[in-house]
């Protein structure tokens, strides 16, 4: 069975390619029990929306609406 | 890119399609800023950035009836702009300032303050349910934390996540311009996530949102 530390690394791969279906029920057997690797899934998806956002400029339409 | 170069030549509609990438300003504006971000944190100062990135862009756009499209031309762009940065850097750590650039030391590291033994989270470092995450993207203060967050990533980390989610390079052409295997950029890149993402976590999402 797999650990949190291969969990964690199967959610950052799958930014990069299509997991296999073998590794994807591993991860679904995981987070089925760990509400951790389950959080992390979440927040790699919420990663990368936020990196790209920052770098189309979001950090400075945020500041103009603060203003 | 010579891929796309073979395309572009054997394409007829090729020509109007170039013309069409040069007056598309929301385009053109849009991979300015993504090429700014990710140079104001390599070289730690806005205006060498803009410089550099003017500099590639020109570059660039002189040669645009070369490129089939969008994508060819971001490639084109960011090729001409590491070697800006590279020549910056080197021409700062020539005047001894780029001792606190890099943060070569710590790239290599274990995760045993994160993990136990067998791999399973250690109690206090299991990551959390952040409540509002599309809410704080419209707060100034996140991306202040946010950019700290990034600047607090070891060196080479930090460039390899940023080529992969800024300008939104694929797997193949990271590793074709650091000169690494996939899986040494997968290696990068989870650790940068991982950092990042506890970042995240203790500097913003545990610690309340914030009154608007």
């Amino acid at each position: 069975m797999l650990n949190c530390k291969n969990v964690t690394r199967l959610y950052s791969e799958s930014q990069e390619r299509q997991l296999t279906l073998q590794e994807r029920m591993s991860l679904k057997m995981h987070v089925m029990m760990c509400s951790g690797c389950r959080n992390f899934g979440k927040q790699m998806v919420t990663l990368r929306q936020a990196a790209r956002a920052y770098a189309k400029g979001a950090d400075e339409r945020a500041d103009k609406k603060d203003k | 890119m010579n891929k796309a170069i073979t395309v572009a030549s054997g394409v007829g509609s090729a020509e109007s399609e170039n013309t069409s990438l040069l007056s598309d300003t929301e385009f053109l504006e849009s991979l300015r800023r993504q090429m700014h971000k990710f140079a104001t944190l390599q070289l730690s100062d806005s205006h060498l950035a803009e410089d550099a990135v003017q500099e590639a862009l020109i570059g660039a756009l002189k040669n645009a009836k070369s490129f089939a499209g969008r994508a060819a031309l971001k490639t084109w762009v960011f090729a001409i702009l590491k070697n800006k940065i590279a020549d910056t850097l080197r021409q700062k750590q020539r005047m001894a300032e780029a001792s606190n650039l890099m943060h070569d030391e710590e790239e290599e590291e274990d995760f045993s303050e994160l993990f136990d033994k067998k791999g399973f989270w250690q109690a206090d470092e299991r990551p959390a349910t952040w409540g509002n995450p599309e809410g704080a993207m419209h707060e100034g203060d996140f991306w202040r934390v946010f950019q700290a967050c990034l600047e607090n990533l070891p060196g080479h980390q930090a460039r390899v996540f940023m080529m992969r989610e800024f300008i939104e390079l694929d797997s193949d052409e990271i590793c074709a311009a650091v000169g690494i295997t996939v899986s040494n950029l997968n290696v990068m890149l989870h650790r940068s996530r991982i950092r990042l993402r506890e970042c995240l976590e203790n500097q913003w999402f545990a610690k309340g949102e914030r009154p608007c």
